[in-house]
């Protein structure tokens, strides 16, 4: 159970996805324009990525070792789709706002690459931890980004519809650059040099 | 005939794969640190995308529609993908062991390409006709492989650039992206 809640926290600073592998780069630029479109992705990938480790974690002494990407990428694409069946009928808005993105979550590096890395090489129980902390690691990532872009972008904040605050001079006169697409490299290439100055992630 | 002026356009340049649609990032950091490893990628990107789109458009037209399971296709569409190119590079190692040492080495890298499955995502969803898909294709990959090499080009120059110690490398080539995003982002209003 040690070893549980280890897996689980190291997700999120010491092998956070985002910030420290920089895996899964495609997702968190485009859907980061506005925090109910990272939490909604948050979900999705919370869900496909302990859908999937935790299969793929209870086949892995029977899969042949030769085919086993094939099969990964097709358990991981099964739970994509539930994913995108129940955002259809449930969140309609936000499977709207989300668009292609959502079905990406096939390609997104960090599901295969811990599917590969992890869950074909530990028990269950390890492997469902693994899955929640590398998810959440990669969540609060993308919430962090899609904060400073929707705060700056738009001078206001709003979650799920309800409205928490206006900016005094921001909300007149918003920094649009920051909600449009180049803004997204801002934001992720300025919170990639602050965390090497802080000395969390090694300069190369 | 304009309508597919208009979505060779679209998506090449304003919908741009990488710029504005963050498809396809991880080689676009990774692979375009030389001028030629860039073009070769940039080529067999545009290539896969071409026959993902064709294949992924019969097989939904034919197969899926007719038997009524579309809701499968993420999972056909990943499958056909994966298939299709482990087949080319056979093939191409077989056939031209000049063109296999130009590209193919970078197959095996696009299978999880999100630009790849993106354009047969995109296809089905703007309804794309059979012609309509193959430029959309075509139109995807030439922006794809345009940025790449631009980009290219102008970190060759990043690596002798004066800048501070915790910018260079990733955090630099980012910025590079954002200020190339910026310019085509002025092309937005001609379509």
């Amino acid at each position: 159970m040690r070893r549980f809640w280890k897996e689980l926290l190291k997700g999120f600073v010491v092998t956070n996805p985002l910030f420290i592998l920089v895996l899964g780069l495609c997702p968190a630029l485009a859907v980061s324009t506005s925090v109910d479109n990272a939490l909604g992705m948050t979900g999705g990938v919370i869900f496909v990525l302990l859908g999937s480790n935790i299969i793929i974690s209870a086949i892995r002494k029977i899969v042949p070792n030769m085919v086993r990407i094939p099969i990964f990428i097709v358990i991981i694409s099964t739970f994509v789709t539930v994913v995108t069946l129940v955002f259809q009928a449930y969140v309609p808005a936000l499977y709207a706002a989300l668009g292609i993105y959502l079905p990406l979550i096939t390609v997104n590096c960090i599901i295969l690459g811990r599917a590969e890395a992890f869950a074909s090489k530990n028990t269950i129980l390890n492997s469902i931890g693994d899955a929640i902390g590398m998810a959440l690691g990669f969540g609060s990532a993308l919430i962090i980004i899609s904060l400073f872009r929707e705060i700056l972008g738009t001078g206001s904040i709003s979650i799920f519809g309800t409205h928490l605050f206006t900016l005094p001079v921001l909300g007149e006169h918003p920094l649009a650059m920051l909600a449009l697409p180049p803004g997204a490299f801002l934001v992720i290439g300025l919170l990639l040099a602050l965390f090497r100055r802080l000395g969390v992630v090694r300069s190369e | 005939m304009s309508n597919l002026i208009t979505i060779f356009i679209s998506l090449a340049i304003i919908n741009n794969f990488i710029v504005a649609r963050f498809l396809g990032l991880c080689p676009f950091f990774g692979v375009s640190k030389r001028l030629r490893d860039a073009i070769s990628m940039g080529a067999a990107v545009t290539f896969v995308m071409l026959i993902a789109s064709v294949a992924t458009w019969v097989i939904t037209h034919y197969i899926l529609i007719p038997l009524d399971v579309l809701y499968m296709r993420i999972v056909v569409y990943i499958l056909v993908i994966a298939t299709l190119v482990q087949i080319v590079e056979l093939t191409i190692k077989r056939t031209n062991l000049t063109l296999y040492n130009a590209f193919g080495i970078y197959l095996p890298l696009i299978t999880t390409n999100c630009a790849i499955l993106g354009i047969t995502l995109i296809n089905f969803r703007e309804g794309y006709s059979f012609i309509e898909s193959v430029v959309a294709a075509l139109g995807g990959g030439f922006g794809f492989a345009f940025i790449l090499t631009v980009m290219s080009g102008i970190r060759e120059k990043l690596e002798l650039a004066d800048c501070p110690k915790v910018m260079k490398g990733l955090p630099v080539a980012i910025f590079v992206a954002m200020l190339l995003g910026l310019t085509f982002f002025g092309f937005g209003g001609i379509v």
